[in-house]
């Protein structure tokens, strides 16, 4: 089936059979490696993608039914390419990672929940990364990175989060059914994948 | 120890991770990630039965399937390559990678499809028809240590693969001696690592070369002589990438039964070949369980809670073939006293084949377990004489003054104080504050207790445990390299010979090279060239690598060091001990003449003809480096297992609602020392990792089994892995006893918090419970068992009121 | 672990969705996909064809209606959860829907993925069964509904018939000016299905006389059950009193016993849990939770 995907900003394109997950096909039909397999059944999170801006599990959904939405994976998070964002340079900072397996999925949870709020207590983090496990780390350095992320963006001059976006994201009706719209996309780079 | 610690600028300090930088990015290359051109795919048909000879395979079906290539037996595999190794001498115990005419474990892999894509694979395995014919089987360890027993391999005639006591010292006149006596059993559930990536492999073959090239996610001594060993082609055939970044392993990724397999077809079908375990593959059949052991412990001792011998029996269940599960009976040798004086020791290591699946070295290497049965001793010791369980501990810890202590199985502990770590943690605690939260959390109706584990870390791995349980063999080569090379415009380029999953083996050693050249460690390059290009390297297990990485690094650097001085020494027309370098330039003290880094380098790469005679032009050294004891053959069952040891000393403060039976983690403060810490944030994340390791291992994880014998618990469903809910804020307390055989004094910590956690958690359970009667003596310790327990004590209780 | 092949439809209505449902014996519905994808990834279940229902606008939205509250089956979990009319007007829906998964999966999970899948230890089967609430199906027949005690029948197991679909699940709201709710679960780990839990609603008149009550237990049999409190009516439910009609009501319970915990455990802890449930509702209904409860 033909599949139109909007991942990391940009219309990504393939013929994938029903039974692909979305996270077999970020790996082999988009070449976006740093969405990890780690179970395959739902429960690891190393999957993890952003579906508009909150977490699931990709090897839970098919690419056939992930058009519509804004997908981000680890590779959207990086503002230009050697950098680093806030968040990202804070989990180096405090050493919240040690294989890196479970990292991208852990970053991108613990990015929606910042995305939310700039104020989490220790709780609100440790819930938010609940649904993602690591084998390395016990998890202290990565709530660390988290706190420290926040404090970090507090403190930045960039526009605060508010709880309002949060509420729109998740009311909002999903895309229509009837194929990609186009008029507001004409500038869009449509990438062909295999 | 070479190094002063009050001059060092980078060791200790905080340093970041430097490689934590492509991870954050999920720029990782994972062996997932190793794209092959015309690459194939493999799954695996497992066997469902626990027992079963193969009667007959019909692939047809199968190949006739749209993408699928080929479909490979175990008699078509077996025939091509040799049997995978074992460790002891046991010949007739023949591990294959696919079975070989009987399966003797559910999920073991019996057939291999190979198609163009995983799925097609899958949907291929299916169609595969293989006729069975149950044969008996036996699952408990116990069962398979009677003559009686279906035998898993008959060949071998028993299950036994093991059965060697060990009696060091006068351990029945002790006995005889001793005023007080007490016996338990102890077990340990069978429980893994799992890592969160499985294991995967890709190979290639080139007819061309005669090459076989090799991507896998790896943690395996010696992997490309087992491949090469294995396939039957030289050693200089086999090209082991060892840049693939490795998702966890904890000492499970050996994968040399996967290997075989993948590279048989890749040479076989003439196309790059991949196999990433599914999650049912890997927990069925991945051959990564971990020890499975059950501890029958004598200790005498007398009212003053001494501790003077002690008799262990070790009976652990290897599953269906040998793997490194004996081997895991023989390491805890090295530390079988823990930190304690006890001055005789029996110990009687039985290995016993079951139709479960295989184990692997899991992180410790059988450390943990044991320390959990030494601790319990220790705890009802402590019970039996009515001293505090820190009491005892204080009175039987070897003490600082009497390292390097020699233990009676033969192993030299090389430093240690443990008394003053006690010391800092019931000062960070406020242990009797502690104390008195138990007493309160008591009075309002809870459970409380307090646990404590003290245990050692054995690091620095060598492998003297295998000339120890198989006389045959001979190894006391245990080796680690590193070789770093000065480039024409001054640049720093170190290569490591060892792939790594999360340790920070490049930090660890541009750390250690900057220390000693005095230059910035983030401009050193660290390569990991393929295993043709590499020198000898024993990977990162054992805990070893801080010491011999470290001490290897340590000891290239120096070289060039040297050479850099003799260089400019030359210049000034001085001997070469007569020059000051500081900072990657030199000095001549008495004339005042300097050369900088880049004027030597200069010299060095261009101007041979201001080279001292016979000096090799460039700057370039390597070190290859032997483990700093160790090195002798064992001798009347003793041997001097790993050189280095490292100390922990766990406080849990425990709840349990008595209702619900749940235990709840209050506080956890551990006492961590290894020496010299080479980067902070590496130690405090293999500690806080290790405890959460540990407390799975404590409460949560178990491969179980069924009566059927099959593996109930084959996915993450109900092989529970803790989450960021379950693992409590760990608090660590650092002391430092440096080590003497290290460059820095560093000792290892890569199985830290996991060595004593499991043992300090259930010190926790026990205490809570206590005042019940009651006592808990397997690992996991579930809610479902606590809560029944307790009702049960309850109910006893006010039977006895009744009445 | 790959799904075995599969054809994939998404219908523009709910009518064709039923049809393409009805004529095919091997469709399945797929919605959230949180508990269905992991069956196919291990070839548990293997339908040759999935019927996607979850943009439906038919099954989307949450609305009042008179006594009630109308949950579109493919609500998301998470949605359901931020939803202030469900807060104020099923308020044990919002208190146990933090419990339900984890929250990637409450991103994705639908409130009538989790009825359909009836989970005995599932925690909004429990709320539906406690609170009496109506299943509402679409059928090729028309739309239909019945109680929630009724359509759960076993252990993954409902009385919804081929072609026949979760269309949306009607809460009713109790009137009264004082309700508390009380929850509690048990389970091994925090996110995992409870092996016990426990949902309790309690409404007050303005002397702490209890007007109107509701306990339901999951988790310990195989599906959800509502225990008959009605004994606790009118009294000022005095502890003893509570406890003893747990006991009665909960003592007995058939109970199942898996490698998690036995079946002593889930009936001894189904009445603590229980009690304490009872208790939590009794503290909530407090003065300050008019017109609604924490």
């Amino acid at each position: 089936m033909k599949v139109d995907l909007r991942i990391n900003g940009a219309r990504h394109s393939a013929d994938i059979e029903p039974r692909k997950t979305l996270l077999d096909a970020l790996r082999e039909n988009f070449l976006l490696n740093g969405t990890h397999a780690g179970c395959e059944h739902g429960v690891c999170g190393a999957c993890t993608v952003l579906l508009d801006g909150e977490p699931v599990r990709s090897c839970l959904m098919f690419a056939v039914q992930a058009d519509g939405y804004e997908i981000t994976t680890i590779e959207g998070l990086a503002p230009a390419p050697g950098e680093l964002s806030v968040l990202q340079d804070s989990f180096c900072e405090t050493h919240g990672l040690q294989c890196g397996y479970c990292t991208p999925g852990m970053i991108l949870a613990a990015h929606a929940l910042l995305q939310h709020t700039v104020t989490p207590s220790r709780d609100d983090i440790v819930d938010a990364i609940s649904g993602n496990i690591c084998r390395c780390t016990g998890y202290g350095q990565i709530i660390e990175a988290v706190e420290f992320a926040a404090a970090r963006l507090r403190i930045a001059n960039t526009p605060q989060p508010h709880h309002g976006a949060l509420h729109r994201a998740t009311a909002k009706h999903d895309a229509p059914t009837e194929g990609v719209p186009e008029a507001d996309e004409a500038d869009e780079p449509i990438v062909e994948a295999k | 120890m070479s190094a002063d610690p009050a001059t060092l600028r980078f060791v200790s300090t905080n340093r970041r991770v430097r490689e934590d930088r492509r991870f954050v990015a999920g720029r990782g290359h994972f062996v997932a990630d190793v794209a092959l051109e015309g690459m194939l795919h493999v799954a695996i048909l497992p066997s469902q039965h626990p027992a079963a000879r193969i009667v007959s395979i019909d692939a047809s079906a199968a190949l006739a399937m749209p993408g699928v290539h080929y479909v490979l037996s175990g008699e078509e595999l077996a025939a091509a390559t040799d049997p995978l190794m074992n460790g002891l001498d046991t010949p007739k115990v023949q591990r294959h990678p696919l079975a070989v005419g009987q399966t003797r474990y559910a999920g073991e892999w019996v057939v291999a499809v190979v198609a163009d894509s995983r799925a097609l694979a899958e949907d291929a395995t299916e169609k595969v028809r293989v006729v069975y014919e149950p044969l008996p089987f036996v699952m408990s360890a116990e069962a398979a240590l009677k003559p009686d027993s279906p035998p898993v391999h008959p060949a071998h005639g028993s299950n036994v693969l093991l059965d060697r006591t060990f009696v060091w010292g006068e351990v029945e006149k002790h006995f005889a001696e001793s005023p007080r006596q007490l016996s338990f059993r102890v077990t340990w559930g069978r429980n893994s690592t799992v890592p969160i990536e499985t294991f995967g492999v890709a190979a290639s073959w080139d007819p061309w070369r005669d090459m076989l090239d090799v991507w896998a996610s790896i943690q395996m001594p010696k992997y490309p002589d087992q491949i090469a060993r294995a396939l039957r082609i030289p050693a200089n055939g086999v090209r082991v990438h060892q840049d693939v970044d490795v998702g966890g392993s904890y000492g499970v990724k050996r994968g040399i039964k996967q290997t075989v397999l993948v590279a048989h077809l890749a040479r076989r079908l003439g196309r790059p070949v991949r196999l990433i375990e599914d999650r049912l593959e890997n927990m069925r059949g991945g051959d990564a369980h971990g020890p499975e052991r059950i501890f029958d412990v004598d200790v005498a001792f007398n009212n003053d809670g001494i501790v003077k011998s002690m008799k262990m029996k070790a009976l652990d269940n290897a599953g269906a073939y040998a793997g490194r599960a004996p081997f895991q009976l023989g390491k805890p040798i090295g530390a079988i006293v823990g930190p304690y004086k006890i001055e005789s020791v029996q110990y009687r290591a039985q290995s016993v084949t079951t139709n479960k699946a295989v184990q692997e070295a899991v992180r410790g290497f059988g450390q943990a377990p044991t320390n959990y049965a030494i601790e319990t001793a220790i705890d009802k010791v402590a019970a039996a004489v009515g001293l505090a369980r820190i009491e005892v501990r204080r009175r039987n810890f070897i003490r600082k003054e009497e390292f390097p202590y020699l233990i009676p199985s033969g192993s030299t502990y090389d430093s240690g104080d443990y008394h003053s770590v006690v010391e800092k943690v019931f000062a960070h605690i406020d242990f009797a504050a502690m104390e008195r939260e138990r007493d309160r959390l008591r009075a309002s109706g809870w459970l409380a207790g307090i646990g404590l584990a003290a245990c050692l870390e054995p690091s620095g791995g060598n492998s003297a445990f295998e000339p120890l349980l198989n006389e045959k063999n001979t190894t006391t080569t245990w080796m680690d390299s590193c070789r770093i090379n000065i480039d024409g415009l001054g640049f720093v380029t170190v290569t490591i010979h060892n792939p790594s999953s999360g340790q920070g083996h490049e930090t660890l050693v541009t750390t250690v090279i900057g220390e000693v050249l005095q230059i910035e460690p983030d401009l050193i390059r660290v390569v990991r060239p393929d295993s043709l290009a590499c020198l000898p390297s024993n990977s990162p297990v054992g805990s070893r690598m801080a010491i011999m990485l470290g001490g290897a690094a340590f000891h290239a650097a120096q070289k060039l060091k040297a050479k850099l001085s003799w260089i400019a020494a030359h210049q000034f027309g001085v001997g070469k001990d007569k020059v000051l370098y500081a900072s990657g330039g030199v000095t001549d003290p008495n004339s005042g003449r300097q050369l900088g880094w880049a004027e030597i380098v200069n010299i060095a790469h261009r101007n041979f003809h201001l080279l001292p005679e016979g000096m090799e032009p460039g700057l370039e050294a390597a070190h290859v480096m032997q483990v700093p004891t160790g090195v002798k053959l064992p001798e009347n069952g003793r041997v001097q297992m790993y050189p280095c040891h490292s100390f922990e000393f766990h406080v849990v403060l425990m709840a349990i609602d008595p209702a619900l039976g749940k235990p709840e983690i209050r506080r956890y403060v551990i006492g961590h020392d290894c020496g010299t810490v080479i980067n902070p944030h590496i130690v405090k994340g293999m500690t806080l990792g290790g405890v959460a390791h540990g407390l799975g291992a404590a409460l949560l994880e178990e491969f179980v089994y069924d009566d059927e014998g099959h593996l109930i618990t084959q996915s993450f469903m109900d092989y529970l892995l803790p989450s960021s809910h379950e693992v409590p804020e760990v608090e660590i307390v650092h002391h430092c006893t440096p080590s003497p055989y290290t460059v820095f004094g560093q000792k290892g910590a890569g199985e830290s918090g996991y060595l004593g956690a499991p043992a300090a958690i259930a010190s926790a359970v026990n205490d809570c419970v206590a005042s019940l009667g009651i006592a808990f003596n397997k690992l996991p310790i579930r809610i479902s068992a606590i809560g029944d327990a307790i009702a049960d004590a309850q109910q006893g209780k006010l039977q006895e009121q009744a009445k | 672990m790959k799904p075995a092949p599969f054809d994939y439809v998404r219908p523009g209505t709910l009518a064709e969705a039923c049809e393409l449902l009805a004529g095919d014996e091997d469709a399945r519905v797929i919605a959230g996909g949180q508990t269905l994808v992991p069956m196919l990834a291990m070839r548990l279940a293997r339908p040759a064809k999935l019927i996607d229902i979850l943009r439906l606008p038919e099954l989307a939205g949450i609305r009042e209606e008179a006594g009630a509250v109308v949950v579109g089956a493919t609500t998301r979990q998470a949605q359901a959860e931020r939803d202030p009319v469900i807060r104020k007007s099923v308020p044990m829906l919002a208190r146990v829907l933090p419990w339900v998964g984890h929250p990637p999966t409450r991103n994705r999970g639908t409130v009538g993925g989790s009825i359909a899948n009836a989970d005995p230890s599932a925690e909004i089967p429990l709320v539906a069964v406690t609170l009496g609430a109506e299943i509402e199906l679409a059928t090729t027949d028309g739309p239909t509904s019945m109680p929630a005690d009724d359509f759960f029948i076993g252990p993954m197991l409902t009385t919804i018939n081929l072609g026949d679909c979760v269309s949306a699940v009607r809460f009713p709201v109790w009137p009264h000016r004082r309700i508390g709710v009380g929850f509690f679960e048990i389970s091994a780990r925090r996110s995992d299905f409870a092996f016990v839990a426990a949902a309790a609603q309690i409404a007050l008149d303005e002397d702490d006389c209890c007007i109107e009550i509701a306990l339901g237990v999951g988790g310990v049999g195989d599906r959800p059950l509502r225990l008959d409190m009605s004994a606790l009516i009118g009294t000022a439910l005095d502890p003893a009193a509570v406890a003893d009609a747990v006991h009665a009501a909960a003592g007995e319970l058939d109970a199942m016993s898996d490698l998690h915990a036995s079946a002593a455990y889930r009936r001894r802890v189904a009445s603590v849990l229980c009690i304490r449930a009872l208790e939590q509702a009794r503290a909530n209904a407090s003065p300050e939770s008019a017109g609604g409860a924490r």
